[in-house]
């Protein structure tokens, strides 16, 4: 009896002082700003869909990327304002933009404790890289230009070969095959987050379960319920874990856009995005504090099929260009969208870092000009209303915004062209096949930056790329983007080409996106102007209200 | 009895067979491939992926190699989307909680349901009769996905009383939401099944003979009616206690609870081969092995059925 009272005791004291430890190490006033901090220090956000995996090598996409960029800290990581900061790496230098060498902090760990050092680096890429790995975001080593990358993942060449070595524990040199000026832009991305090869040669492919995973970021993995929730907690071991203010992370799968609304109106969590469709105006009005809509480095566009399985009319510029000049952006951007989207005249998003948006001819004409032009063109290429009539058809993946702006769109050409157009959507995948065969006339098309650099949009231009469904060619692009990235002022040649598929018009460029959210008002260090979106919730926290 | 069981046993085996192999034939014929992106992928990416899984061989050799892995190790192999879990491991980690919400539902859908219908019919074309066909009519015309958001608006947002979604290990408070969702019109069809083939059976003779021996009503519609009067009311109760055990996106979909049905529709949309054969063999084995269930009891409650 007594030793049982004694037990009780004993615990309830250990319960007591627990969280009275966790208090005394907390921030109770941010030490920069000075601003009052709550006693939450939680974030939790709305995600539309499950990552697919946590492993930064096999990662393609946004939402594991905003998971595995929390538990994960690359050589460099980007400021609220989206500059290239310091991460892994305390400093790098370079003399030719060829040669790269970073120089690594020593106070750098992994979860377990372990030093993380340039072999971590090299092993992660390495077996990024690699055909056994068959990471479907290979291509991205192979997109940095470093040394043998193409050749490893074609299975020319033994991934040792990859040119990336430790010269000693704290110092990594990178040679790539040419200069690359925003090399340091590239590596922020997860493919070149280190991993850490005991846990990895440990586990298998489970590796990255809770439990198992070593990280070495701010973040370490606490829990993940597939299409549920994931969880992280602080990192002690992070070495910067000092200035980490936000205690955990949590990640909510909320499937339905109308029921994550809900579920963030009722105060459940602190981040919904995107919203649902048209939303935004209204939400901005109700919550003024928490509606927020900043650009992000996408575009929207519309493919011609240039190729024989096209229409023929399509392979001639003036036709591509009436088409495009009947298409008034402000109508989509205004009336369709309402989420701060900007009409787009060129390629490549106007806030893309050091993008100078050249003048393009038909940008500051007004609407009625355009369609005029528009109308005179198609006739002189012998369509539309007194020619041959111009039927096209027009595919989309299925989705309530993309079948609003085909109609709008459809709509726009048959009554100022008399252009007849075939509207046909289909389920994501199909919807592929369909385009990379180019079996369609026009396509629904977007392209997301890959890092924050005009060129990731431009590349895309080339006659061979695959993303060029619609074959548009034009040697000129194909020359001047050959060449960019040795280039003195590479902005010339990005405005230059702009320039060229302007008059080309190798596609309808629709609109630039943005991102519109809902954050809480309390909660602080959002950053808002990095374009990518890219958000690091170690530079997070609530403030106490009032 | 035995003999037809072992009967049904044995012939389960070609038809998941037969499963099997329409499964793959299908999932060839789409359109669409697992690793389709809209960047288009390059060729040497594309090559070392169909390598990893298998997809530079054969259909035959594919079927070969999947029916050898399920049959001797229970290996339904990787997820093709998924790419660090099986699809052993999503089965085991969705399934409980679909039948955790499935079984509850099925629950609460044959009392409530029953209980209406049985109702309905004593007092048939009383007050009660028109309360309990109102109440599964209006269950009926509203699907799980109004209740669900309406549940949501109500229940979350304005009473704050249950969470909005969310499983976490399959709380009480995570749950009734759920099986509220997906139990109404399984219980209004319960409901409107009990109650016409319970009118049935109380207009039958030897119903009558039981009230003219002065048997009590109680005693009369429990010892007599209600075992006849089951029996279509089971007949549909096997496949939809399946259907229910084996989620609905709706409910995944809307409270977030991680459950199997979003794998299905997620991996069909995703051409994650290998998830969408594995949750297909789950629920068809699952539906051969609930209609022997319905037979088996078909022939308990009706001695004049013989297999």
């Amino acid at each position: 009896m007594k030793r049982r009272t004694l037990l009780a005791l004993t615990t309830s004291l250990i319960l007591a002082t627990k969280p009275l430890l966790a208090d005394g190490h907390a921030l109770t006033v941010h030490p920069e700003t000075g601003e009052k901090l709550a006693a939450d220090q939680t974030f939790s956000y709305r995600m539309l869909d499950q990552f697919p995996t946590l492993d930064p090598a096999l990662n393609e996409e946004t939402a594991g990327f905003h998971a595995i960029r929390q538990m994960f800290e690359a050589l460099v990581s980007q400021d609220a304002d989206g500059n290239i900061v310091p991460g892994v790496a305390e400093s790098w230098e370079t003399k030719d933009n060829q040669t790269w060498t970073f120089n690594l902090r020593q106070d750098a760990k992994w979860s377990n404790g372990d030093p993380v050092t340039a072999n971590d680096f090299i092993y992660a890429w390495r077996r990024a890289v690699s055909p056994a790995t068959a990471s479907p975001y290979a291509w991205y080593i192979e997109l940095s230009s470093i040394e043998n990358a193409a050749e490893i993942l074609a299975g020319e060449a033994d991934p040792e070969t990859l040119g990336a070595e430790a010269v000693d524990d704290y110092t990594l040199r990178v040679s790539l095959t040419q200069p690359l000026p925003f090399f340091t832009s590239i590596v922020t991305y997860a493919t070149f987050m280190p991993v850490h090869e005991a846990t990895i040669e440990a586990h298998g492919s489970d590796w990255t379960q809770p439990g198992n995973i070593v990280s070495n970021g701010a973040y370490v993995l606490e829990d993940v319920a597939l299409n549920e929730y994931w969880s992280a907690t602080k990192n002690p071991e992070y070495w910067d874990a000092e200035s980490v203010i936000i205690e955990k992370v949590t990640g909510l799968i909320i499937n339905d856009v109308n029921q994550a609304l809900t579920r963030y109106e009722s105060g459940e969590y602190d981040m919904i995005e995107p919203l649902p469709a048209g939303s935004f105006p209204r939400l901005q009005e109700e919550r003024p504090d928490e509606a927020v809509s900043v650009p992000r480095l996408c575009s929207y566009y519309y493919q011609f099929n240039q190729t024989d399985t096209g229409h023929p009319a399509l392979q001639d510029p003036n036709v591509r260009r009436a088409l495009s000049l009947a298409i008034d952006r402000d109508i989509i951007v205004d009336q369709i969208l309402q989420g701060g989207q900007t009409a787009a005249f060129t390629f490549s998003h106007a806030k893309t870092a050091g993008f100078v948006t050249p003048e393009i001819d038909y940008m500051n004409m007004s609407q009625a000009d355009r369609d005029a032009e528009a109308q005179s063109l198609l006739q002189e290429a012998g369509f539309g209303t007194g020619g041959e009539p111009l039927e096209l058809d027009l595919i989309y993946n299925t989705s309530e915004n993309h079948k609003q702006i085909a109609t709008v769109i459809s709509q726009m050409w048959k009554q100022k062209l008399g252009v007849e157009t075939t509207l046909s959507n289909y389920e994501w995948s199909t919807y592929l096949d369909i385009r990379k065969a180019q079996n369609f006339d026009v396509a629904r098309s977007a392209w997301c930056a890959d890092y924050n650099e005009a060129s990731t949009f431009l590349k895309t231009m080339v006659t061979d790329h695959e993303n060029n469904d619609g074959k548009y060619s034009n040697p000129q692009v194909d020359e001047l983007m050959a060449g960019f990235a040795t280039a003195e002022d590479p902005q010339a040649i990005y405005s230059e080409v702009e320039r060229i598929i302007a008059a080309d018009m190798g596609i309808a460029p629709i609109y630039h996106y943005a991102n519109a959210f809902l954050l809480r008002a309390d909660m602080k260090g959002w950053p808002y102007n990095n374009a990518e979106n890219n958000w690091y919730v170690k530079d997070f926290y609530r403030v106490a209200e009032e | 009895m035995t003999v037809f069981i072992l009967r049904r046993l044995a012939v389960a085996v070609p038809t998941l067979l037969l499963l099997i192999v329409m499964s793959f034939i299908l999932m060839e014929a789409a359109p669409g491939s697992p690793f389709a992106t809209e960047r288009g992928v390059p060729p040497e990416v594309l090559a070392n992926l169909e390598a990893k899984y298998g997809l530079d061989r054969s259909l035959i050799e594919r079927m070969g190699i999947y029916i050898w892995n399920v049959v001797t190790q229970f290996d339904f192999g990787p997820s093709f989307k998924f790419k660090d879990r099986t699809v052993n491991d999503l089965i085991e980690q969705g399934f409980p909680v679909t039948l955790t919400y499935g079984f509850w539902s099925f629950v609460v859908a044959v009392l409530v349901g029953g209980t209406l219908g049985i109702l309905a019919a004593v007092y048939h074309n009383s007050w009660l009769d028109y309360l309990a066909v109102g109440i599964s009519i209006g269950a009926q015309v509203l699907p799980n996905f109004v209740m669900a958001p309406i549940l949501v608006i109500i229940f979350t947002l304005w009473l704050g009383w249950l969470p909005g979604g969310g499983w976490r290990g399959g709380q009480i408070e995570y749950l009734i939401l759920p099986v509220i969702a997906l139990s109404t019109s399984y219980m209004a069809s319960i409901a409107r099944l009990t109650r016409s083939s319970m009118l049935e059976v109380l207009n039958a003779g030897f119903i009558r003979t039981a009230y003219a021996k002065g048997l009590p009503t109680r005693h009369v519609i429990f010892r007599h009616a209600l075992k006849p009067a089951l029996l279509p009311v089971i007949s549909y109760l096997g496949p939809a206690f399946v259907g229910m055990i084996t989620g609905s996106v709706v409910i995944d979909v809307f409270f977030s609870t991680g459950g199997i049905g979003q794998f299905f529709v997620n991996s069909a949309l995703a051409r994650d081969y290998s998830v969408i054969m594995g949750i297909t063999i789950l629920i068809g084995a699952l539906t051969i092995f609930f209609n022997l269930v319905v037979d088996i009891l078909y022939a308990w409650i009706d001695p004049k059925i013989r297999y």
